[in-house]
């Protein structure tokens, strides 16, 4: 142990910089954002909760394709389908299980209507298990609520696809 | 105030008796109060230094936080594990809690106001943070669980080192005050250095001491980078591992009110206490109180500073310090110290 050292331990020099240096920091300007009343910006392509979305005039627009179910690698999709009334193809039966999602995009990327979407909502949470498993009502619903903000980012996407 | 109590017509040891208890109540109440105040400090010194905003939502910037928190404590169950002592396992917390709050007792606050202005306050601050530690080890042999365990013995051999270091360093002061009264110390601090500079950490000879101290008080009251008696990668909570709800509580409560004890002592022994930092009149329009709970809170600062500096010790590190570093030197500085006074004071 030399003299230097010796000075520097007794002086506790690194001490006397380190604190220096969080004297700084505790001044400077906070790097967490204020959340819930802050928020960051999102991606358009940000992958949220899902939503099915309805055409402009009302008409669901998923045709129980099961594209979507059959790319979902956590196998979180259940889909039962038969013809409408109206001859039409339709669900009976769209449900998600969003304990299972892994929110990976693969079934907005499968649809080929661009039904099911994953919105820009993250603040879902709940307080059973229960309620995270989504039935098409839940779904459908989440489109009519996010409907503008789903629009928004497939357009602002759409250059891109 | 017993002068009072005479006067409306009671006899003299029940006159002493009932406004003794107002005293108790009229420094632990706010005592607490101001624990739960410098906990949110804590958390928000310590948020600020790692870029964070800490609790700022619970009341205005957050102040409520801590009476958000222990409203949700008191509302949990305290659950007793069955393998532990239940008797010793409820006792531990109360230990802890109540040693914490009778140090206050000798502490003065400003000239004349000190519950208790004792001769050998000194020692009976000693003697209290010695007690201290008996919460811990009987927490950790009660809970009757393997890291509980583990953390009381770290916490009584982490105690005992730096209490011996902690005793020299008070024997410098005593020397050169010649008193273990809080009071003489303060005001043996008066116009110290250069004849207008209160405070013996002004002094070259015991500034060493100053810091010597407030890093042993870290490591007395189990504070960051010493916090290894619940250094929760190893030892989950330490001894706290097994207490829920109040039990829990009131180990909270006491270790913050030991730090702020701990800040205290360190503002009257080296720091003057109520005096202002100079000598000045002006200063002394300031009342006594502000002063000695300015240099609290700044030291309370330095507490938090140094729990968001630097990283925890290792075990071995820890007693290398105490035993290698601190008790030589202090043991050194008493010699030094009582040589300086020989020479100087009392004439060889």
């Amino acid at each position: 142990m030399n003299l230097g050292h010796l000075v520097k331990s007794f002086t506790l020099w690194e001490f006397v910089k380190a604190h220096w240096l969080t004297l700084k920091y505790f001044f400077k300007a906070k790097a967490t954002i204020n959340y819930p009343f802050e928020k960051n910006p999102l991606s358009p392509r940000f992958r949220g909760e899902h939503a099915l979305r309805r055409y402009p005039n009302g008409e669901e627009r998923c045709i129980a394709c099961k594209l979507c179910e059959a790319v979902c690698p956590a196998q979180a999709i259940t889909i039962e389908a038969e013809p409408r009334d109206d001859g039409s193809r339709r669900t009976t039966r769209y449900d998600i299980d969003m304990t299972k999602c892994i929110f990976c995009g693969f079934c907005q990327e499968a649809c080929p209507v661009d039904a099911i979407v994953e919105g820009p909502n993250f603040e879902y949470s709940t307080e059973t298990r229960e309620e995270l498993i989504y039935d098409k009502a839940k779904l459908l619903s989440n489109g009519d609520r996010w409907e503008p903000a789903l629009a928004a980012n497939l357009a602002a996407d759409a250059p891109y696809r | 105030m017993t002068a009072l109590f005479q006067h409306w017509g009671l006899p003299f040891e029940w006159a002493w008796f009932v406004s003794t208890i107002i005293g108790i109540l009229v420094i632990a109440l706010p005592l607490m109060l101001a624990v739960a105040m410098i906990i949110y400090a804590d958390r928000k010194i310590w948020a600020a230094m790692a870029l964070r905003r800490g609790p700022n939502v619970v009341g205005p910037f957050g102040l409520l936080q801590s009476f958000a928190d222990g409203l949700k404590v008191f509302l949990q169950e305290t659950i007793v594990p069955a393998a532990a002592n239940k008797g010793l396992f409820l006792l531990a917390p109360i230990i802890t809690f109540t040693v914490a709050l009778i140090g206050w007792a000798v502490i003065p606050f400003a000239p004349g106001v000190v519950l208790a202005d004792i001769n050998i306050g000194l020692l009976y601050i000693l003697a209290a943070s010695s007690i201290g530690v008996y919460g811990v080890i009987i927490a950790g042999w009660a809970s009757n669980s393997k890291y509980p365990f583990y953390s009381a013995l770290r916490a009584a051999a982490q105690m005992v080192s730096y209490e011996v270091s902690i005793g020299f360093v008070l024997i410098t002061v005593v020397l050169w005050t010649g008193s273990f009264n809080m009071s003489a110390i303060i005001e043996g601090q008066r116009a110290h250095v250069l004849g207008f500079i209160n405070g013996y950490g002004f002094n070259p000879l015991l500034f060493p001491m100053a810091v010597v101290f407030l890093i042993s008080a870290m490591a007395e009251t189990a504070r960051a980078p010493f916090d290894l008696t619940e250094a929760e990668s190893e030892l989950v909570a330490g001894y706290q591992t097994e207490y829920s709800s109040m039990a829990f509580a009131l180990y909270w409560l006491g270790e913050y009110a030991n730090v702020i004890l701990m800040c205290g002592l360190n503002a009257i022994l080296f720091w003057g206490g109520w005096l202002p930092p100079v000598d000045w009149a002006p200063l002394y329009m300031v009342p006594g109180i502000v002063w000695f709970f300015a240099k609290l809170f700044f030291f309370f600062f330095v507490f938090s500073w140094v729990k968001a500096t630097v990283p925890r010790y290792r075990y071995d590190q820890l007693m290398r310090l105490g035993w290698k570093v601190f008790l030589p030197l202090s043991l050194f500085w008493v010699f030094l110290i009582s040589g300086w006074l020989m020479l100087t004071r009392y004439g060889v």
